[in-house]
């Protein structure tokens, strides 16, 4: 299987030049950025936080998740259901409750879906994610087909000073930015320890790795629950910043963007989830915003445009940026 | 419950379940023997539902559209297996998950062009358009027994294609052993190409013959593809027997679900699947 193979997990030193210099750059875009970018670049972040925990199902342990979206929906309904109609609560608490939704979420419906490999996997996961789906979609107690408001945006105070207002667009961009290196530093630790280096076994050979002793069904039913915990962050993050929530961010087409972004900068090390993720988002804002030509209006046609620029990556490019690059540095000998 | 209405009700989660068969048959198939994840499988429903639309108000008959419908459709099917499928029957199923996904935008925007985002209906023939009365007030419609019919009549015939002719013979054998079938002079290309005109074929129907009912709007074809995910995994992949008992069962609670328990309507049939996940995770026919 060429997801065995085609990884990348250590970045060669070109690759980690550019990501600093776009850490560089993404740390001083506000300044020069106008309102309208830099929440564009705060959802893209938020989207890279999102890729990232997909990454590791999809890339280290080799699981495809079809699904992924119904916990990064999920924080965000917590969100909206611990907020008050008419005042703010704390992030301290409602931060943490919401992630361990999602986790708690993940940990059940992983339960049921590790125990199956391969295609199963596949749609057991997107149905699983279908049912959460249609729970807040036919019921108009949890906000049914229209979704939920988030009035208030949370409040960082410590004693009642206020550390930091994430009403402010800046103040935003930077705690997102804040939350996407957490995570990406906490992944890329957690791919070198022990149990990393057991889900990189499951993905290569899980058999192997059961003979040599290893409770697999354990490694990855934590591997699946951490990764829903982390796209319940993203997914919080999400309500803070649009103050919105509806059933279409747990839908399947959400969960299939996300194994886009993924595949889009290269799989298994994070940094290629991070690229892919704006990347994505970058081409996606580019289709609808398509000019008109004569009488036909090229932005409203974007998902014929987003099917073709999908189905061309896949066809000429399946392994991504980071892929590509492998392929030039050899030779083009790993072209399958 | 009275019996009428049982009555009624049994006989609309046959007649479901049928036209989920319909489905999850080419795509069990479809994965069963090229090894392929169609999330696109619900794109040709709607191409047939749409296509009936179509054709029946281009000929004023839904039978001639029926006809025109499969052809079209199957023809398509065999364009999309050349031009894209057949080169990733070897390919990781992260990729044709993408692939096919992609094609599921590509089919919807395409659709929109040609037919507009309007709900449309289709309507029932004029032979077909009376109802059975079962009491002073209850009546079964004719034309819902009729796609009952063509079901069933596709249902065996489709059995009797794979278990008692000769292509039926290759098509199992290049299930049971691709290598071992090619060794032998079959020409596995063509078995291939075959199948999934097939498949192509059967979604088609089902979508033409379920027009005049559910009538004819945008993004029908992805709700029945999750629908279709939950037969085949309860069924088994690659097997059509499990396809066709799992996908009554699917009917039957589906059905049932909605009259008895209708706050719990959208999950009972996933709690199925969880079950049957937990009892056996390969599904209940695995091959």
């Amino acid at each position: 299987m060429s997801t065995a193979k085609a990884h990348l997990e250590v970045l060669p030193g070109s690759v980690k030049l550019v990501l600093g210099l776009g850490l560089i750059a993404l740390a001083a875009f506000p300044l020069i950025g106008t309102d309208f970018y830099t929440q564009m670049v705060t959802r893209m972040m938020i989207l890279s936080i999102f890729a990232m925990s997909l990454d590791l199902l999809q890339g280290v342990t080799g699981l495809v998740s079809l699904g992924h979206a119904a916990y990064f929906g999920l924080a965000g309904y917590a969100l909206a259901f611990l907020t008050p109609q008419s005042e703010a609560v704390s992030l301290w608490w409602t931060l943490p409750a919401a992630v361990l939704a999602s986790g708690l979420a993940a940990l059940v419906i992983g339960f049921f879906v590790v125990r199956t490999h391969g295609i199963y996997f596949i749609m057991v996961t997107m149905a699983f994610a279908q049912m959460v789906f249609f729970l807040f979609f036919d019921n108009k107690a949890l906000g049914g087909s229209d979704g939920l408001y988030i009035n208030f945006k949370p409040t960082a105070s410590v004693m009642g000073v206020t550390l930091f207002d994430l009403d402010n667009k800046v103040t935003m961009y930077y705690a997102t930015l804040a939350a996407m290196l957490i995570v990406y530093v906490f992944l890329r630790r957690l791919l070198w320890s022990p149990f990393g280096r057991a889900l990189a076994g499951i993905r290569v050979n899980e058999h192997r790795m059961r003979a040599m002793g290893f409770g697999t069904f354990g490694y990855k039913l934590s591997a699946f629950t951490l990764a829903g915990a982390l796209a319940g962050l993203a997914g919080y993050l999400w309500g803070v910043q649009s103050g919105y929530i509806n059933p279409e961010l747990m839908g399947f087409h959400m969960s299939a963007h996300a194994i886009m972004m993924v595949i889009l900068g290269g799989m298994g090390n994070f940094a290629g989830a991070i690229v892919g993720a704006f990347t994505f988002e970058y081409v996606l804002h580019v289709f609808k915003d398509l000019p008109q030509v004569g009488s036909v209006n090229l932005g409203k046609h974007w998902q014929l445009w987003m099917g073709l620029f999908i189905v061309l990556v896949v066809v000429f490019a399946s392994r991504g940026v980071l892929g590509l690059i492998a392929q030039v540095k050899a030779g083009g000998k790993t072209h399958d | 419950m009275d019996f009428p209405t049982f009555l009624i009700q049994l006989l609309n989660s046959v007649q479901y379940g049928l036209l989920l068969f319909m489905l999850a048959a080419g795509l069990t198939l479809i994965f069963g023997i090229m090894g392929v994840v169609n999330l696109a499988h619900g794109s040709f429903y709607m191409l047939g539902a749409y296509l009936a639309y179509w054709l029946s108000g281009y000929f004023g008959s839904l039978t001639l559209a029926l006809l025109g419908g499969v052809v079209l459709a199957v023809l398509f099917g065999l364009a999309l297996e050349w031009l894209l499928f057949r080169h990733f029957y070897q390919r990781d199923h992260l990729d044709q998950v993408l692939l096919t996904f992609g094609l599921i935008y590509i089919f919807e925007e395409l659709r929109s062009m040609l037919w507009g985002d309007d709900v449309h209906g289709v309507p029932i023939p004029e032979l077909l358009s009376a109802s059975i009365p079962l009491t002073d007030n209850l009546s079964y419609p004719v034309y819902r027994l009729f796609m009952s019919g063509v079901c069933i009549a596709l249902a065996v015939g489709l059995y009797l294609l794979i278990s008692r002719t000769r292509l039926g013979m290759k098509i199992r054998a290049g299930a049971f052993n691709r290598d071992m079938a090619e060794a032998l002079g079959i020409n596995i290309k063509r078995i291939h190409a075959v199948v999934f005109a097939l498949g192509v074929g059967l979604a088609a129907v089902a979508g033409i013959v379920a027009a005049p009912i559910s009538s004819v709007y945008p993004n029908m074809g992805s709700q029945v593809l999750i629908m279709c995910f939950v037969v085949v995994v309860i069924g088994g992949i690659g097997s059509v027997r499990g396809a066709l008992i799992s996908a009554l069962l699917v009917g039957l609670v589906d059905t049932f679900g909605k009259v008895l328990l209708p706050s719990m309507a959208g999950m009972l049939v996933y709690m199925l699947m969880a079950a049957v996940l937990l009892w056996k995770p390969e599904g209940l026919f695995k091959q």
